[in-house]
C-alpha cells in the first residue's frame, strides 16, 4: 500500500484545447499533497490524469509520463480500469449510489469486482466505515439508503467506499467544498488519519485547508485565460506558505490575486 | 394627487373587457377538453357495468354463444390481450432498453447515435396500420407464414419500441455523470457500471415507461384486425391463427342490434379494456411513488 507517483512532462488536452502543459512533480507515499491555484489552472485536471479519470470525457487525452512506483500508467497495454482500482477518488460533491443502502455503497467496489464472500464484505464494510469515522453514526442503520445521510456523512461514506477497495493512492477533488465547517473539520481529521496508510492528493480552493492538512503543496497557475495551466512550484507546505521560491506563489498565498 | 389615484384604480374599460373575454375562453376550453372524456367514461361505465359484473364474464369465453343469447364472457379476449401484450413486451423491452443504453452510454454525441435517434423518431411516427402491413408483407407474403398472434405482437413491437426507447433514454440522461465517475473510480468496468449503477438508479423511471408503453399498445386495433383472426373461443398458444382480444371483440360486435344481449357485451369489453389500461397506469404511478419514498 501507499505508493509514490512520479509525473513527468505531463500535457493534458481537451480536444484541441491544451489545459495543462509540462507538469513534472513527485507525490511521496504516506503524505498528503495539496494542489492549490486559481480556477482554471488545471489542478483538478492534473488530479484526474493521475487515475486516468479525465479520459471519461470525450476528446480528452494526455501525453507524458505518470508512474506509480515506476510503472507507467499510460504505457501500452495498461487498462485504465485496473489503474483506478489502485488509485481511488473522492469527488467534489458527495455522490453515494442512490439505488443502494449504506452497506451496499461501501461494498460496491468489492462486490462489483466479484467478491461474494459475505464475511469478507462485512469486515470490509465495518473496517472502511471505521476508518472513515462514520461507523458509530451509521452502524445501526446500514440498510438505510446512502442518500438518507447528511452531506458531511455522505462525503465520509464516499471516502469509506473509496478506501474499501484498498487503493494505494487516494485522490480528493475539493472534497469539502460542498460541506459545512463542522463536516469539513471531520473530513480534514480523517485525511490526517488516512495518510498513515495511503498516499493522499487533495485539490482545494481553501488555502487554510491546504496548510492545515497537507505535508507538501503544489501551486498551479495560468498565464491568461485560454492558456494552459502550469505547475509553478511544489515544496513542503511550510515553505510554500512562509517562504515560497516564486513571486507568483507569494502573491497568491497572500491574497494579492486569484 | 390625481395621477396617484388613476394608477392605483382598478382597471376599467378595454383592459377589463379583454380580461373577461380571455378568462371565459380559458375556462370554456378547459370544460370542452374534459367533457368528452367524462362523457365517454360515464357512457361506457353505465352500459358496460352490467356485463362485467357477472361472474361468467371473467371465467368463460363466448364458445357456443351467439349475439342473440345471454351468458358467456370475455375470458378469451382478456387472455388474448394480456398474452399479446406480454409477448410484445418480452420482445420490445430488451431491444428498447439496450438501444437506449447504446445511445446514451456508448454512442452519446456521435454520428451513430444521431442516425439511430433519427430512425427511432421516424418509427415513432409510423401509423399502426402501416406497421401491421409491414409485418403482413414480411411474414405472410414473403415468408409464407399464416396469420398468428405472434405476427400481431411483432407489429405492436414496432409501435412500442420507440416509446419505450425514448422514455428509457430520458431516464438514463437523468442519471448524473458523477455516479458513473464514482463507479469508474472504484475500478468498476463500464458495462458493470451500466448494469449495477446506472440502470438501478433509473429503474423506476424505466419501468414506468415500459408500463405506459404497454398500456398504449394494448388498445391498438389495426394490427390485430389484419394479423390475427378474431375468435370467440379461448386460444392460448401464441402461434394460433385465431385469437380473441378486447379491441377486436369490440369490433366484431359493432353491428349488433341494441336489443340483443351481444350489444351489452361490446360495452363490457370496452369497459374491461379501459380498466386494464387504467390499472397499468396506476401501477406505473405506484412504482414511481414507491421508489421516490425510498430516496428520503
Amino acid at each position: 500500500m501507499a505508493k509514490r507517483i512520479d509525473v513527468e512532462n505531463l500535457d493534458v488536452y481537451y480536444g484541441s484545447f491544451q489545459a495543462v502543459a509540462g507538469v513534472s512533480l513527485v507525490v511521496e507515499p504516506r503524505t498528503v499533497t495539496a494542489f492549490i491555484g486559481p480556477s482554471g489552472c488545471g489542478k483538478s485536471t492534473v488530479l484526474r490524469t493521475l487515475n486516468r479519470m479525465h479520459e471519461v470525457i470525450p476528446g480528452a487525452y494526455a501525453t507524458g509520463k505518470v508512474e506509480l512506483d515506476g510503472v507507467d500508467l499510460y504505457g501500452p497495454g495498461v487498462d485504465p480500469v485496473a489503474v483506478r482500482r489502485l488509485i481511488g477518488m473522492v469527488f467534489q460533491r458527495p455522490n453515494p449510489f442512490p439505488s443502494m443502502t449504506i452497506y451496499d455503497n461501501v461494498a460496491a467496489g468489492l462486490r462489483l469486482n466479484g467478491t461474494r464472500n459475505k464475511k469478507e464484505l462485512d469486515e470490509t464494510v465495518e473496517r472502511s466505515l471505521v476508518s472513515a469515522n462514520l461507523w458509530n453514526e451509521v452502524k445501526d442503520r446500514l440498510s438505510r439508503a446512502g442518500t438518507s445521510l447528511s452531506g458531511g456523512q455522505q462525503q465520509r461514506l464516499c471516502i469509506a467506499r473509496a478506501i474499501a477497495v484498498k487503493p494505494d493512492v487516494l485522490l480528493m477533488d475539493e472534497p469539502c467544498s460542498a460541506l459545512d465547517p463542522i463536516s469539513t473539520l471531520a473530513v480534514e481529521d480523517l485525511i490526517q488519519e488516512l495518510k498513515e496508510q495511503y498516499t493522499v492528493v487533495i485539490v482545494t480552493h481553501n488555502m487554510q485547508q491546504a496548510s492545515r492538512v497537507s505535508d507538501r503543496t503544489a501551486f498551479f497557475n495560468l498565464e491568461a485565460q485560454g492558456k494552459p495551466g502550469r505547475l509553478v512550484e511544489i515544496d513542503a507546505t511550510e515553505t510554500i506558505f512562509s517562504n515560497p521560491a516564486k513571486k507568483a506563489t507569494e502573491d497568491y498565498i497572500t491574497g494579492r490575486f486569484g | 394627487m390625481s395621477t396617484t389615484t388613476t394608477t392605483l384604480a382598478a382597471p376599467r374599460g378595454g383592459r377589463r373587457a379583454a380580461d373577461g373575454v380571455i378568462r371565459v375562453l380559458v375556462y370554456l376550453s378547459a370544460v370542452v377538453a374534459i367533457v368528452p372524456l367524462v362523457w365517454i367514461l360515464v357512457s361506457i361505465v353505465t352500459q358496460g357495468l352490467p356485463a362485467i359484473l357477472s361472474a361468467s364474464w371473467w371465467t368463460q369465453d363466448l364458445a357456443g354463444t351467439t349475439d342473440r343469447r345471454a351468458g358467456g364472457g370475455a375470458l378469451h379476449a382478456i387472455i388474448g390481450t394480456l398474452e399479446i401484450g406480454l409477448v410484445t413486451a418480452v420482445v420490445a423491452v430488451p431491444i428498447a432498453v439496450m438501444g437506449a443504453i447504446f445511445l446514451i452510454e456508448y454512442a452519446r454525441g456521435t454520428r451513430w447515435s444521431r442516425i439511430v435517434s433519427f430512425m427511432v423518431d421516424i418509427l415513432s411516427g409510423v401509423p399502426s396500420i402501416v406497421a401491421a402491413l409491414f409485418i403482413y408483407t414480411l411474414m405472410i407474403t414473403l415468408l409464407g407464414l399464416g396469420r398468428s398472434a405472434i405476427a400481431a405482437s411483432l407489429a405492436l413491437v414496432l409501435l412500442m419500441l420507440p416509446t419505450v426507447l425514448r422514455s428509457t433514454e430520458e431516464m438514463l440522461k437523468l442519471v448524473p455523470d458523477s455516479l458513473r465517475e464514482a463507479s469508474y473510480a472504484l475500478g468498476i468496468p463500464k458495462w458493470k457500471t451500466v448494469v449495477d449503477v446506472v440502470i438501478p438508479t433509473a429503474f423506476s423511471g424505466i419501468a414506468t415507461g415500459v408500463i405506459l408503453g404497454l398500456a398504449r399498445v394494448m388498445g391498438e386495433t389495426a394490427p390485430l384486425l389484419i394479423l390475427v383472426a378474431y375468435a370467440r373461443n379461448l386460444y392460448v398458444s401464441p402461434a394460433t391463427s385465431n385469437m380473441g382480444t378486447l379491441p377486436t371483440m369490440i369490433n366484431s360486435g359493432r353491428n349488433v342490434a341494441e336489443t340483443l344481449p351481444g350489444y351489452e357485451r361490446v360495452w363490457g369489453a370496452a369497459l374491461t379494456l379501459i380498466l386494464l389500461v387504467m390499472g397499468l397506469n396506476l401501477l406505473a404511478r405506484g412504482i414511481a411513488r414507491a421508489s421516490r419514498l425510498k430516496d428520503r
